[in-house]
This record gives structure tokens, C-alpha cells and sequence, in this order.
């Protein structure tokens, strides 16, 4: 083969270089027979073509303005190894029982990438394309990550195990609650709301979303009565207590500055809010590393781009960012609560969180297989109109390794706080107890309650106040392997 | 007061069989149980006695309860004690479960001392009363 014929080979005919405009299909970024190697990262979209559009070529055209393409032909790829940055779209099916929807497949080699970055990630894959003009919509469903590339990253600060180590707390999920009213108490006010539900049997307390430094309450009054609540908690307990200080705040000078506070009183967390962006999130999980604290994360704002099957990036996605940039708790779903979930879905996001590999599980919504290769855990978070009076469903649905958030169903109890809080965990003991012993809580569930409630008043109260109370509406982000939407049994 | 470390602190205090239950469930996941006793409760005491090495290859609750009545034997009334469970796991490697089955008649509890420091800041110290008395005599 003399050296010519070579170059025909493997080089695309020069008409691929010629000036105008070219189908992205035909400029090498749709390859069907293309294998994904080990080393790449692969994106899984649902597009939706406009009236007319090819689906394949619409795939072909995420591929391309999602890596190396622009609307027309450009001779300077010839200065590059174009063929390796160029990301290929292998594989394009229709999305059962969704007519003008498709899934595609893309392929992106590793070199794309910065090290250890969520922000040059996210802006390769969702950067420009979300508002293309041949799509009606476009939804990233999920990712696989290589491990070469999961190496670069350092994961969750602390991890569950090492949480759990620290907190000395082992063998049930660990309850929380968000202070309420959200808005408007003073810090001596909030304080003592902490410092109820913390002696009364919770393991946390929690600054909301939007609690950072209003008129109402400066944050370094918040971190000083609420750490005088957790000292006092644990001196009455002898059980290590803790809040999330919320250091969410308009500069990372400011966050930094709030969060040296809180070390500087003792907290062993901090809390940050998704809505302050990647590369926050980033530099909030190096500081919680180098100080030995643990990193809460609220996902305040997700529902902007995680709730509509059509168009945004699904939450399984936002999970795997999350644990790569190196959080420790993010809040994944309760599906029983007041808030958006699926139970499969849901245990598709947890099973992210909590697994070192998790295996291709299509109606949980997983995609891919995907190795964490030892990756610490990141504890998830179960948050919003949840009550004491479910801790069968949410045990059985949700498992041990989760934060369970009883906000208003610990500070709504009709004898207060403290009665509240002592209510959810002798819930949370009992179903643990009658679980290990092999007994089937989630029929025996409501009896194990109200046996415990025989000797716990609280419990007997708190059954009574909420046992009607349920949130069964059909959900909108669903799995489209399993295709009935499930609302929560 | 009544110490609230562990599992299954908020329940009334488990029976001998509730505990075989609870530590047959551990040794059926693959998990070594271990006895450990102190007299300082110190919430960040991480450290307790051991009750001799965990116990990799007892297969029954039964040797578990053997063990744990030797160790009330020797110490009950004036210790707490506790079974944990290790799970070796890759990725896991540490506790699986913990929880307290014996304690002292009485429990009086902890101080909270308060130093004030520079600003509003105050700096804690959690001390148990009871560790006012040397190692072996606090209860």
C-alpha cells in the first residue's frame, strides 16, 4: 500500500473541507459502527427533533455542538487529530411510548476534558446545545464516567463511612430537621428551635435554602446561638449533635469567611446550596477537606432543569456530578414527601450515591454501568413533609445510609419540639430493631408504631396528628423502561 | 440522665433475647461482633475496652451471649457496654451497627463548661461527672 492510498484511508475525501455548510451526520459525528472505548466518557440525550428534522442527524448535531463542530466547515480541523476530538453519536433509538422523541448515544474521548473539573464538563455536554434550533427540546438522561476520568476527581470530603465514624452513629439512617419557619426567626429565636429538637433525640438541625444573612438575623448570631444549642444538646444527650450552618452566601470570600467561623466554633458541618454553582461547589469541597468538616449540600433550584422528561438534565446526572465535585450529603428524594419522586427513579439517584458500582438498571433510569472505583459514598438526604408515622415506607423504600429530614414532623408536634423529635426516633429505633429481626415492616409497619407508642406518649401523639397525611400525586419524571408514572404506594 | 449513643438508646433497655436477635442479624450479613465496656462516656471517647478480640468466627449468637455475660460479670453496674459489628467490606470497612446493652444504675450525666473567648465566641468542654473519680471507681 504506497503512502497515498493510506491517507485515503483513513482521511475523509477533501469535499469534507470544502466551504458551507455539511450535515453533521456526513462531518463524522454520527459513526453507528463506532465501540466506545474504556477511556470515554458517553452522554445519553433524549432529543427531540423539530417537525422534519432526521433524528439521526439532530443526534449528530448534539455530538457535534456538544464537542468540536460549529455550523459550518472550518479548514483549521485540519490542523487537528480531528477524528479524536470530534465526539461520535454511535446509537439512536426511540424512546418506548414517546412518538418524536429519540435516545441518542454519544461518545467522547477523554482528552476532551479537563482534569478534575465539573465546570468544563458541564460546559462541553450542556454548554451550548440545550438551545439549538433543529431541536425542540433536549434532555441529558445520563452519563457514564470513566474511571479514568473519576480518578481525576476527589470525591465527597468526608463520605459516609467516615461520617458515620465520626459521629459515632451506626446502623440507622440519621434524623434531621430544617428549622421552621424558615424566614424570619432571630438568632436567640432559631437557636432555641435547635437546640429543642437536638435534645429531644434528632442528630441534626438544618439552616434552610435561603437562610443566609437577612435584616431578621445576621449569620454570625445564627452560627453563635446554634452552636451554644448543639454543645448544650450534647452535654444533655452525651450523644454528638450537629447543624448545618448555611455559609451560602454572594462571594467566595464570603462563604469562605462563614465557614471559617463555623470551624472556628466547633461545627463538624457546613451547609452550601446548589444554586451557587460548580466551581463553588468545587472550591467549598477542598476547604470542607482541608478542615475536617463535612459538606451538606441543598439542591435548591433543580427542579428549574431536573422535573420535565423533555428538556434539562436529569437528576441522575446532577447526583454523579455532585459526588465527583465532592459533597457529602445532597438531598435525593423521600418519594412518600411533599416533593417530585419516583420511587424507581428515586432509588436510582440513591443507589448513585451510596454504591461503588452500580449496574446498568433501565427501569430504575440508570443507563449505564457505572464503577465509583472506591469513590467515597455521599449520604443522601430525605427532605419534605415526611413523618414519623411513614418510618416503615421510608426505611423499606429508602434504607439505612440516609439523612431522613423531619421538619415539620418534629417542630408541628402538638406537645412541642423536643416531643417531636422524640417521637421520630423512637419510630426510627423500633422499625430499625423489628427490621434486623427479620420481621416484615412494611406490613407490619403501622403495628410496630403503635406498639412502640404504648411506651413513648410522643409517638402515640404524633401517629394520631399525621396519620392521614399523604402526598400521592403521579410523577412527572418517571422511567421510561417501567411505563406507568407511580405514585407513592 | 440516660446516655442516647447508639442504635437502640431511645427503646426501652433490650432483653437477652432481643440482643440474640440483634446480633444473629449481624453475624447472618457476615459481620464480626465485638463487646466493649468504659466508664467514661464522653461522647468522643472513641476508644472502649475490649471484651477480648471481635469474634470473626462465631456463627451463633449464642457464643456472642457467652461472652457478653463474662463481660457483665466482671463489669456490670459500674460500666457501660456495648456490641458493635464490623464489616469488612471493601468500601465499608468500619461499623455496621452499634448500640449499648448495659449501663450503670445511675447516670449522672454531663457538664457543660463555658469559656468565654475573644468576640461572643465561647469555647466548650462536655465532662462527664462522673470521670471526677479515677478509672474503675466512677460508678
Amino acid at each position: 500500500m504506497n503512502a497515498i492510498d493510506k491517507t485515503t484511508a483513513t482521511e475523509p475525501p477533501r469535499s469534507r473541507y470544502s466551504a458551507g455548510v455539511m450535515e453533521y451526520r456526513k462531518m463524522g459525528y454520527w459513526e453507528p459502527d463506532y465501540e466506545p472505548k474504556d477511556t470515554d466518557v458517553i452522554a445519553l440525550f433524549r432529543v427531540t427533533p423539530q417537525d422534519g428534522v432526521d433524528p439521526i442527524e439532530a443526534s449528530a448535531a448534539v455530538a457535534g455542538e456538544s464537542s468540536t463542530a460549529t455550523w459550518t466547515v472550518v479548514w483549521t480541523d485540519r490542523l487537528t487529530a480531528h477524528d479524536k476530538y470530534r465526539a461520535k453519536c454511535y446509537r439512536v433509538d426511540p424512546v418506548p411510548n414517546a412518538p418524536g422523541q429519540w435516545f441518542a448515544y454519544i461518545a467522547y474521548d477523554l482528552d476532551l476534558f479537563e482534569n478534575g473539573s465539573i465546570a468544563n464538563l458541564s460546559a462541553s455536554i450542556i454548554g451550548n446545545v440545550f438551545g439549538f434550533k433543529p431541536l425542540k427540546a433536549l434532555r441529558l438522561e445520563d452519563m457514564r464516567l470513566p474511571v479514568a476520568y473519576v480518578k481525576t476527581f476527589d470525591g465527597p470530603a468526608t463520605g459516609i463511612v467516615v461520617e458515620r465514624e465520626r459521629l459515632d452513629k451506626f446502623g440507622r439512617p440519621l434524623l434531621g430537621a430544617t428549622v421552621k419557619p424558615k424566614l424570619g426567626l432571630s438568632g436567640r429565636n432559631y437557636g432555641r428551635v435547635v437546640y429543642e429538637a437536638l435534645k429531644g433525640g434528632l442528630d441534626f438541625t438544618k439552616d434552610d435554602e435561603n437562610i443566609n444573612s437577612q435584616p431578621f438575623m445576621h449569620w454570625r448570631d445564627r452560627f453563635l446561638y446554634c452552636m451554644e444549642a448543639v454543645n448544650k444538646a450534647q452535654a444533655q444527650t452525651g450523644e454528638i449533635k450537629g447543624t448545618y450552618l448555611n455559609v451560602t452566601a454572594a462571594t467566595m470570600e464570603d462563604m469562605y469567611e462563614r465557614a471559617e467561623f463555623a470551624k472556628s466554633l466547633g461545627s463538624s458541618i457546613v451547609m452550601i446550596d446548589l444554586i451557587i454553582g460548580y466551581t463553588a461547589i468545587q472550591s467549598m469541597s477542598k476547604w470542607a477537606r482541608r478542615n475536617d468538616m463535612i459538606l451538606h449540600l441543598h439542591r435548591a433550584g433543580h427542579s428549574t432543569y431536573t422535573r420535565q422528561k423533555n428538556h434539562g438534565v436529569s437528576f441522575r446526572v446532577i447526583t454523579k456530578w455532585m459526588r465527583l465535585a465532592g459533597v457529602d450529603h445532597i438531598h435525593a428524594g423521600t418519594v412518600v414527601g411533599k416533593l417530585e419522586g419516583d420511587p424507581h427513579t428515586t432509588k436510582g439517584y440513591y443507589d448513585l450515591c451510596r454504591e461503588d458500582f452500580v449496574p446498568q438498571n433501565l427501569a430504575h433510569g440508570i443507563f449505564f454501568d457505572q464503577n465509583w472505583a472506591s469513590t467515597r459514598k455521599l449520604m443522601p438526604v430525605a427532605s419534605g413533609g415526611i413523618h414519623a408515622g411513614q418510618m416503615h415506607q421510608l426505611i423499606d423504600l429508602l434504607g439505612e445510609d440516609v439523612v431522613l429530614q423531619f421538619g415539620g414532623g418534629t417542630i408541628g408536634h402538638p406537645m412541642g419540639i423536643q416531643a417531636g423529635a422524640q417521637a421520630n426516633r423512637v419510630a426510627l429505633e423500633c422499625m430499625i430493631l423489628a427490621r434486623n429481626e427479620g420481621r416484615d415492616i412494611v406490613h407490619e409497619g403501622p403495628e410496630i408504631l403503635q406498639q412502640a407508642a404504648r411506651h413513648c406518649l410522643p409517638l402515640k401523639q404524633a401517629l394520631e396528628t399525621w396519620k392521614d397525611v399523604t402526598f400521592n400525586y403521579t410523577s412527572t419524571d418517571t422511567p421510561d423502561f417501567v411505563p406507568q408514572a407511580t405514585a407513592a404506594e | 440522665m440516660r446516655l442516647t449513643q447508639g442504635a437502640f438508646s431511645f427503646l426501652p433497655d433490650l432483653t437477652d433475647p432481643q440482643i440474640t436477635r440483634q446480633v444473629q442479624y449481624c453475624i447472618d450479613n457476615g459481620w464480626a461482633v465485638n463487646i466493649e465496656f468504659t466508664d467514661d462516656p464522653h461522647p468522643r471517647n472513641t476508644y472502649w475496652e475490649l471484651w477480648g478480640q471481635p469474634m470473626f468466627d462465631v456463627r451463633d449468637a449464642a457464643g456472642v451471649m457467652f461472652e457478653l455475660n463474662a463481660c457483665r460479670k466482671a463489669h456490670k453496674g459500674q460500666h457501660y457496654i456495648r456490641v458493635s459489628a464490623f464489616d469488612s467490606t471493601h468500601t465499608w470497612e468500619s461499623l455496621r451497627l452499634s448500640f449499648i446493652t448495659d449501663r450503670p444504675a445511675d447516670e449522672p450525666g454531663f457538664t457543660l463548661e463555658r469559656q468565654e473567648v475573644e468576640g461572643r465566641s465561647i469555647r466548650y468542654t462536655t465532662r462527664a461527672y462522673s470521670a471526677n473519680r479515677p478509672e474503675g471507681a466512677r460508678y
